[in-house]
């Protein structure tokens, strides 16, 4: 950072000081102490999206998108040299914003206290780049739950990360749905054709500790080597709950989601690389489908509002047992590429995950990409076990590839979450398949070996006779999904609603 | 005067109108107690030591290290307190205490300059525990005998008689599981005492005036020295009803001790730790059904989970069993009610407050007896329905049990539920994994507080001389849309455009000695309470009107901020007249009061009528289940529900939805774990944060969701015609539990009877579609038995103590 600049984020258009903050304070209690208090804590861990605001970033492009982040997990010190808009700044009680309008009118309040964050995640939603009005029903039917994409273009996933315990929501989707396109003179939609403010490279030294954000990858590795037990941070979705919920802090905490070296993604002839500091939002967008199966996970990976902060990057470096991208990863024999001092080592990510939250990395390394082998396996699919379909950590995770030939199975690979202490490969059930016909009864005994795979444990989110049994039936439904010819099932639902 | 329920033409009541705070909590300028921190100087934050003890003796309190932590003001004990050291209303719930009665109970509280600080020298306090054995689930609780509170029981007819010799005898065991409330504001006080002297307390709470006289009690205050405001609630649900009393009394004890402001407000972990939830509870029943399928007898014991204290147990539970009838007529009944005392927070009021624990018996009863008797459960439920002249089993008249049929009638009509059922046999024939089902269900709910004291409510309104009016009440807003409904009765009865009333935060000091705003009686209570103030008002200006006019009292109209007279065309604007009423020295505002009339409850017995009249409703839902993982999805809901006339339609339709997707969350997805191991960790709250305890999110929404108002039912005696909303469509959602077990049944041959787990999770579920194959008995359940005697509930000591007359006395009754 420049010497003597002092540290400040513009939040509603006025440039607010950071002095005092701590490495420990997060954006919701720095935002709330400058009387900032529509923002408001409901979890304290990105669960409920009461404390959402939007934040200018990147768009892929040379414009901006405004991004719905969950103020809670991220350090305060990261808005350095940030846009922020909360709901304060999007209107007020005189002169009301088209989304607090639809909010208010409709009835989407009720106690009030979650709305301030609807209020930005429909924001950010309103104002993505590509919502466009359709007419056409079959975007929604197509879409995998259904109802959930208005005539507006607006993604009801938009809301995944919010929860509101007074309405039940209907009103909320309504209002959403009803939103039509900001008008020529709205000032945050003009905002988008500029660039997103840089990301600064910033030092923040509190009572706790300092938090530091490199400007480039070679500082970062510096500022590793000099302290070993420095705690990485991205998105600072998992970090950002330790600190809020366990306590935690850090003597020195290195912030790499802005590093240049980490945000490329490149899809070559035999590889997809895809940048350890990307949030996963700007994978999906960068992908534009081209890899079907993280295309089927991204909906499913925790929430909009998470995965806006989260990164590949930080998936891997937490090593999470129940982790949503290792799975899908494993099935696409990926690779980790970990830089560190001595430059940089690629490591097969089946061979990544040492032991519980354990992985090959050395202390002085970081995840600076992923790759993903090409071409990829023709038959892809990513069954997540939970209580609930949006937002949840899974029960069980399953992700396959296979290639199957001439009816018959010449290769499986098969990514699985929450049966052990890391995520693993399913290689018995690899093999059971391989060379077999892609039938019904050697599918069902492929799902015998599928359901002995793993030591699933008994927890709060399930017992492990349940995650056996969905092992097993995950290939079972996969089989049925992948033979069955969609359109007649689609008929078939037609008719009935009919 | 008009009568209480008598509309005028085109008034204010019954329009559509948004929250009154929607566009504050739009733009975020709705302000919460928490809110006010950052606009209060000096402040202090409060952080609880938690005890890691289901039960435990504290041998040793050290909190002299605390005080080396830099920033720690203070460590409040239980040598500090002035007054009685308890947060309930029953001396059985020490603030701060000596026994650990749970796995998180707060033993003492740090004071700080900042929540840091606060945290740091929490863990810096040293404590020494005695392990003692403790009681976590219902089930050792019983085996334990470890009960606490009254013992009652509803009974009519004979019961016995009827088993002997029945056609149909069923019986079976139920665990029916708790709810976090889970308003998306945790607790929070805000304490600090005033320029007068006075000790001034900002809480979210339900029940401002009992916060107010435990406070004071701690303190060893009088009432007239504490003022308790409410600006507004995150959510209430009815957590806020007892819980927030001792928070407020921790952050008033430091303010007084300190002299300076003390904020408290829980993390989401604290509150679910520390705080107490809807109860859990354990059945055990038997039921007998005639060839026709009318019910003949019901046999049951109930027992509810009620944590380490009796807090609101004992009427939650006394509801429980006015609601086991649901809407069905039950000629011999007998049904007992008892409360473990278990080493957990002390559970407490949830919307429905008993109501739905009690439906959900005799709706898993019906649900689970339905395929064995042959009969579609719907048609099952409908033969059952309450006629014209029948009593429930408490000995009330069940008055207008037409408009249940109604409800149910308009559902099955709109809900398209014939047209729909033939679709979905044909869906399900056609499919193997996935099944659907539709079930429909009614609900009856009785309103009024069991206590009959609790039925009275006051106001106080203000005509200032510009003819601005501000209207005051002891109700609280917790999202529910109170103060926009006691807008619209203090413009209708005044005859005034909305825009002339205000409405002031909730504050003791405006109005005393009010009752908790629960019970779903909020509008009910304050609305007639406010109406009557107004009509005070207008009865001095009526005379002020009439002479200027020259016309009768009785010819003079109020009505949209112009006074004039029937036929007549002299007017004189409001604003003029209450000027002229000013300087003819006429008193212009008025405190309003209102009680219940007509009920009457002896809780010993359990016999009376202690409801003001019925709430009905009925709903019909479909769900798809998937046999490979027991994952459903909610396809569509139909509501047809009965508010009377509405006074605000837009906030009761969202109450009905809101209630209903709750009621949903309770019985499919919210799970409540706790430690149930011999470890350490025994008697902790496994799932106590958002990550591990799931709400409904907008995936779990019914994708298409119609709900309509029962048209022509206005009610006699309540205000404008309207009813109670809060409680009663909670209750509705029992319907998606019915159509999970028969989706689940569809798996099986026809005929099936399935137990289904609650919650019904995708896993309890899935396991109930293995039944319906034949694959054994689904964990968390007990087998239905079919005949025979039955499996008889275990019936009461009969020295047993019954329910006392005043079981949810007040501390300030019952003489501190």
């Amino acid at each position: 950072m420049t010497p003597g600049r002092r540290l400040a984020a513009t939040v509603n258009g006025a440039e607010l000081s950071l002095a005092g903050a701590d490495p420990s304070t997060n954006a919701l209690d720095w935002l709330r102490a400058q009387g900032l208090t529509g923002a408001k804590e409901g979890c304290a861990e990105g669960e409920c999206g009461a404390c959402a605001v939007m934040v200018a970033r990147p768009d892929g492009g040379s414009g901006t998108e405004w991004t719905a982040l969950n103020a809670c997990l991220m350090p305060a010190a990261a808005l350095d040299g940030q846009e922020v808009v909360t709901a304060e700044g999007l209107g007020t009680p005189e002169r009301l914003h088209p989304v607090q309008r639809e909010m208010a009118v409709r009835g989407g309040s009720q106690c009030g206290y979650c709305t301030p964050g609807f209020v930005c995640a429909m924001a950010a939603e309103y104002y993505r780049d590509g919502r466009t009005a359709t007419r056409d029903d079959s975007a929604a039917a197509g879409h995998p739950h259904g109802h959930a994409c208005g005539p507006n273009g607006f993604e009801l996933e938009a809301l995944s990360g919010n929860l509101c315990r007074c309405t039940g929501y209907r009103p909320i989707r309504d209002a959403a749905f009803a939103l039509g396109e900001p008008v020529a003179y709205d000032p945050f939609a003009n905002r988008r054709t500029g660039p997103p403010p840089a990301a600064a490279a910033t030092r923040l030294e509190g009572p706790t500790g300092t938090y530091a954000r490199p400007a480039h990858l070679g500082e970062a590795l510096d500022l590793l080597a000099a302290h070993p037990d420095a705690v990485l941070v991205a998105g600072s979705t998992d970090w950002g709950v330790d600190v809020n919920l366990r306590g935690a802090r850090a003597p020195f905490v290195i912030g790499i989601d802005r590093l240049p070296e980490l945000r490329h993604l490149v899809v070559g002839d035999d590889v997809v690389e895809i940048g350890g500091a990307l949030s996963l939002t700007e994978v999906a967008r960068g992908l534009a489908g081209r890899v079907p199966l993280l295309d089927q996970l991204f909906p499913q990976f925790a929430s909009r509002l998470i995965r806006n902060g989260a990164t590949v990057g930080g998936n891997l470096g937490t090593a999470s047992p129940i982790g949503d991208l290792p799975p899908a990863l494993l099935a696409l024999e990926a690779s980790v590429v970990l830089a560190g001092p001595g430059g940089e080592r690629e490591v097969a990510l089946a061979d990544y995950f040492t032991g519980y939250r354990r992985t090959l990395r050395r202390p002085d390394e970081l995840v600076r990409a992923v790759r993903i082998p090409v071409p990829l396996s023709g038959t892809t699919a990513f069954h997540k076990i939970t209580k609930r379909r949006f937002d949840d950590i899974s029960s069980v995770a399953v992700a396959f590839a296979l290639d199957v030939v001439d009816g018959v199975v010449r290769r499986a690979r098969i990514g699985l979450g929450g049966v052990a202490a890391t995520p693993i490969r399913a290689y018995a059930t690899e093999a059971a398949l391989e060379g077999q016909p892609w039938t019904v009864s050697a599918v069902r005994a492929a799902a015998e070996v599928l359901q002995g795979e793993g030591t699933p444990l008994d927890d709060h989110r399930a017992s492990a006779d349940y995650r056996s049994a969905v092992l097993g039936g995950a290939l079972l439904r996969l089989h049925g999904e992948s033979t069955v010819h969609p359109a007649a099932e689609a008929v078939a639902d037609r008719g009935v609603q009919a | 005067m008009t009568a209480l329920s008598d509309r005028p033409t085109d008034p204010i009541v019954g329009q559509a109108i948004p929250h009154e705070s929607a566009a504050l909590h739009v733009t975020g300028a709705a302000l919460y107690t928490d809110d006010l921190t950052v606009r209060t100087h000096g402040i202090l934050h409060a952080h609880p030591v938690q005890a890691p003890h289901a039960h435990a003796r504290v041998t040793r309190l050290h909190t002299a290290p605390a005080l080396e932590v830099p920033g720690v003001v203070r460590v409040l004990t239980a040598a500090d307190v002035p007054g009685v050291n308890d947060a309930g209303v029953k001396q059985d719930e020490p603030l701060f205490p000596s026994e650990v009665m749970f796995f998180g109970h707060a033993v003492c509280w740090v004071l700080a300059e900042t929540l840091e600080s606060a945290r740091l020298g929490a863990l810096a306090v040293e404590v020494d525990y005695e392990p003692l054995p403790s009681i976590v689930t219902v089930r050792e609780a019983i085996a334990a005998e470890s009960f606490q509170g009254g013992r009652p029981t509803i009974a009519r007819g004979d019961v016995d008689a009827a088993f002997a010799g029945a056609e149909h005898v069923f019986s079976g065991e139920l665990d029916l599981a708790g709810q976090e409330h889970f308003y998306l504001e945790t607790h929070c006080s805000l304490a600090h005492v005033d320029e007068g002297g006075q000790v001034f307390v900002q809480s979210s709470t339900q029940h401002p005036s009992e916060t107010q006289e435990i406070v004071a009690h701690v303190l060893g205050l009088a009432s007239h020295a504490v003022t308790v405001q409410c600006l507004r609630m995150g959510g209430g649900f009815g957590g806020k009803e007892m819980q927030p009393h001792g928070f407020a009394a921790i952050a008033a004890l430091g303010a007084v001790l300190t002299g300076r402001p003390v904020r408290l407000r829980l993390t989401r972990s604290q509150d679910l730790t520390m705080t107490g939830k809807r109860h859990g509870f354990h059945v055990q029943w038997r039921a007998t059904f005639d060839g026709s399928g009318a019910i003949r007898a019901l046999d049951a014991t109930l027992t509810s989970d009620g944590g380490w204290s009796l807090d609101l147990s004992e009427p939650v539970l006394a509801r429980a069993l006015c609601h086991v009838d649901n809407a069905y007529w039950i000629p011999n009944l007998r049904v007992n009610g008892r409360i473990a005392l278990t080493h957990k927070t002390s559970q407490t009021a949830f919307r429905g407050f008993g109501g739905p624990q009690g439906m959900l018996v005799i709706e898993d009863v019906i649900g689970r007896c339905a395929p064995r008797l042959g009969i579609d459960a719907a048609e099952l439920r409908r033969r059952n329905f309450y006629a014209e002249g029948q009593h429930t089993p408490y000995g009330q008249l069940v008055r207008h049990p037409e408009r249940a049929v109604r409800c149910w009638e308009q559902v099955l009509t709109t809900g398209e539920v014939a047209a729909r059922s033939a679709q979905i046999a044909a869906y399900n024939a056609s499919h193997e994994h996935t099944k659907r089902a539709l079930a429909v269900t009614p609900v009856k709910f009785g309103i009024s507080f069991n206590f009959t004291a609790f039925n009275q409510a006051g106001a106080l309104v203000h005509v200032y001389k510009d003819g601005s009016v501000l209207i005051s009440h002891g109700g609280t807003e917790m999202g529910q849309g109170l103060h926009t409904k006691m807008l619209q009765v203090a413009a209708t009865a005044l005859g005034l455009p909305l825009a002339l009333v205000r409405l002031a935060p909730t504050r003791t000091d405006k109005v005393p000695n009010t009752s908790a705003t629960a019970a779903s009686s909020g509008a009910d209570l304050n609305g007639a309470a406010v109406r009557n103030a107004c009509e005070q008002i207008l009865g001095r200006l009526r005379a002020v009107a009439s002479a200027r006019l020259g016309v009768d009292d009785e010819d003079v109209l109020f009505e949209d901020g112009v006074v004039r007279a029937a036929g007549g065309d002299e007017q004189v604007a409001w604003a003029q007249l209450v000027s002229e009423a000013y300087h003819q020295r006429v008193q212009l505002w008025a405190a309003g009061f209102y009680r219940t009339e007509g009920l009457h409850w002896d809780s010993r017995t359990m016999h009376g009528s202690p409801f003001k009249y019925f709430s009905y409703g009925a709903a019909a839902s479909e769900v798809e289940v998937d046999g490979f993982t027991g994952a459903y999805r909610l396809r569509r809901v139909d509501i047809v529900h009965d508010v009377g006339d509405s006074l605000s339609p837009l906030v009761d339709l969202g109450q009905v939805e809101g209630g209903f997707v709750q009621g949903a969350g309770w019985l499919t997805l919210e799970d409540l774990r706790w430690d149930e191991s011999s470890t350490p960790a025994r008697g902790r709250l496994a799932t106590a944060s958002a990550s591990t305890y799931k709400l409904p999110s907008l995936s779990e929404m019914p994708e298409v969701f119609n709900v309509a108002l029962l048209e022509r039912a206005a009610e006699d005696g309540v205000v404008y015609g309207s009813k109670a909303v809060g409680e009663p469509p909670l209750m509705l959602a029992i319907s998606v539990r019915e159509a999970l077990r028969q989706a689940a049944a569809a798996f099986g041959p026809s005929g099936t009877s399935v137990d289904l787990a609650s919650p019904a999770t995708p896993e309890a579920v899935f396991w109930a579609v293995r039944q319906a194959r034949g694959g054994g008995q689904p964990p968390h359940t007990t087998p239905l038995v079919d005949g025979g005697v039955g499996l008889v509930p275990e019936q009461p000591d009969p020295a047993a103590p019954p329910l006392e007359p005043r079981s949810e006395q007040l501390v300030s009754g019952s003489g501190g």
